[in-house]
């Protein structure tokens, strides 16, 4: 039989076509990318540390105390809403990734490439949090010596938040992206020792453990750890170890539940 | 040659569920061969060309495309096949030019390659004024069109059409037959299911009929329309003489040679029955007199006669028989069985 095909091309090739449709997707419109990530982390760092520092209510030590975490929950959130939103329109909706589905790579290959573009985007997006959280600071900490526990961390972070995005979209039926916000990421912002330490919970102690199954308060205390290693935080190792744990939890759940709307 | 397509004792059972969507189905396609998969709704089209197009996992039996097992091998099956479903799957983040380079760069095209197969494409199809602007501005009948372009961007060797025209204008309707032939031409296989039985007759080499997931038949249009019971139709309606009964008329044309069988249909509406197509007057329901009386009653009633053989040539015959009851012949339809006829004849009447 004569045929004119190529020679097979390695899944890896697809893989990168299918990450370069999103990279370039994402350059399309980079500004709403910009203004996605960080309005609602500019609008808090302005209010907990400009405002309530005017009014006299917090001190310089906690404005500096509050930019990792919230550096950590952009990352983390980024990485989280990269995957879950556009997953739940595209296996629903437009179908719009069954183009990806039946490209020649693995099928679970697809749900990595999303935690791969996750990561990138987080990483991009928390590497713009510090500069532009220290134009509404005034002022940025900075710790040379942390910066490998920072780039580790955020790593594992913004893996952990796409991996749990991938849960998300995948798991949440598309009726119920409305209520997604209050019951799951309301709570996963606020409980995630973002704006406090999670050393300074000791007298509310049972807030300290709830926020103990929260990944992203590792991610903010290991951020802390490395920014502002003056404030008591959890052990590094700790935290990251934990980290790890709950990527490697979500990112099974998740791409299990990818298959599943991939393929019935 | 083996078959390009080929389907042995598949079976899909969703999960939950306590029947078999797919039930033992068996078939094969060969190379360059337009395959029609007929069927009701929920009949098991769809979930057999999911499991040949490495979207559904079968619960077992074998499924292969262009001879690489689907169910083992799906990464080589994808590159074999292409899909165009039913309802627009675009990638509407990207112009239509870029839906199509994208999914050759996802096969492995290189980049000279895909931009001339891609602007090659949007000729062919007749989109390249409209390459460059929002998916979301493309009517329906110009989105199908992407999406075999797309399809065929990776040079597969079997195509699978999912109701390719449902909702599309009898131009673009034309137009992708048209490029269907082509591609057949060309080597291309293709299944396609549909709902429209004309088109099917028309279009496909050969037609397999499912039903609760059963292959219930599979030939040529032409093959299945010969073999059905009754072959051809006589329908009359008539005015009976005063005094005559509907089943002593019925009685006196099934004594004719050739007449297999007679019913009456309504009292003047030729309704209900296996619906015929009517080459002499296609909308026979509405050319017929209202419904005025009972079937034994007065006034116009239409009969419907099973012939075994031509209709034509049985025409005289019963005119004269007819006459000779003094009956009023009102009006006659020839009906030729059509693919909808065995269609009909197989997956029964009623609504799914």
């Amino acid at each position: 039989m004569t045929s004119t095909r190529l020679p097979a091309p390695s899944m890896w090739r697809a893989f990168r076509a299918i990450l370069w449709r999103d990279l370039f997707v994402t350059g399309k419109e980079f500004w709403v990318f910009l203004v996605q990530v960080a309005l609602q982390p500019l609008f808090m760092l302005f209010v907990f540390a400009r405002v309530l520092r005017a009014g006299g209510y917090v001190t310089d030590a906690y404005a500096h105390l509050l930019l990792p975490g919230i550096v950590a929950l952009t990352a983390f959130l980024t990485a989280l809403q990269t995957v879950s939103f556009p997953l739940i329109m595209e296996f629903s909706f437009t179908k719009e990734i069954e183009d990806r589905l039946l490209a020649p790579l693995p099928t679970a290959m697809v749900a990595f490439e999303k935690l791969t573009l996750a990561m990138m985007r987080a990483l991009v997006a928390a590497t713009l949090m510090f500069p532009i959280g220290a134009l509404v600071l005034g002022s940025a900490p900075w710790n040379q010596d942390g910066l490998g526990l920072l780039i580790g961390a955020l790593l594992l972070g913004c893996w952990v938040g796409g991996a749990i995005g991938l849960c998300i979209g995948t798991l949440v039926p598309p009726n119920r992206i409305s209520i997604m916000f209050a019951v799951i990421l309301t709570p996963l912002m606020f409980t995630g020792a973002t704006q406090y330490p999670w050393m300074s919970l000791d007298s509310l102690r049972w807030f300290q453990i709830v926020t103990l199954f929260n990944p992203l308060t590792y991610l903010s205390e290991a951020m802390r750890a490395a920014v502002v290693p003056e404030v008591p935080h959890i052990e590094p190792w700790i935290s990251l170890v934990a980290l790890m744990v709950a990527g490697l939890t979500f990112t099974i759940i998740g791409v299990k539940g990818f298959m599943n709307r991939a393929i019935s | 040659m083996n078959p390009e397509v080929e389907v042995t004792e598949l079976v899909k059972r969703y999960p939950k569920r306590d029947v078999n969507a797919v039930d033992g189905l068996s078939f094969a396609v060969e190379r360059s061969e337009i395959f029609g998969l007929l069927g009701p709704n929920g009949a098991g089209k769809s979930t057999t060309i999911g499991v040949l197009t490495t979207r559904v996992k079968a619960t077992s039996g074998a499924a292969r495309v262009a001879g690489v097992d689907v169910v083992n091998d799906p990464v080589e099956a994808r590159r074999m096949l292409a899909v165009v479903p039913q309802g627009s799957n675009l990638d509407r983040s990207l112009t239509p030019r870029q839906n199509l380079t994208f999914h050759a760069a996802y096969h492995g095209f290189g980049q000279l390659d895909r931009n001339a197969r891609a602007a090659t494409m949007l000729e062919e199809f007749g989109l390249d004024a409209q390459a460059d602007i929002k998916v979301d501005w493309y009517s329906g009948g110009m989105a199908q069109r992407l999406m075999i372009a797309r399809a065929m961007m990776h040079e597969p060797r079997v195509l699978f059409l999912d109701e390719p025209t449902s909702g599309l204008d009898p131009q673009s309707r034309l137009f992708m037959w048209e490029r269907v032939r082509q591609l057949r031409e060309k080597g291309v296989t293709i299944v396609l299911t549909t709902h429209d039985m004309d088109e099917a007759a028309e279009m496909s080499d050969r037609v397999g009929i499912v039903d609760h997931g059963k292959l219930l038949a599979l030939d040529t249009p032409s093959s299945l329309i010969r073999g059905l019971g009754g072959q051809a139709v006589l329908e009359v309606t008539i005015n009976k003489a005063p005094g005559d009964t509907t089943d002593d008329v019925i009685a006196a044309l099934v004594a004719i040679p050739g007449v297999e069988r007679g019913e009456a249909v309504a009292a003047g509406a030729p309704s209900g029955g296996p619906p015929m197509a009517m080459p002499t007057m296609p909308a026979a329901a509405m050319a017929s007199p209202p419904v005025t009386s009972p079937v034994n009653g007065a006034g116009p009633v239409t009969l419907r006669l099973y012939i075994d053989g031509t209709a034509a040539s049985l025409l005289s015959p019963v005119v004269s028989a007819l006459s000779g009851r003094g009956a009023e012949l009102s009006n006659v339809h020839i009906g030729e069985p059509s693919l909808e006829d065995v269609f009909i004849d197989l997956t029964g009447r009623s609504l799914r």
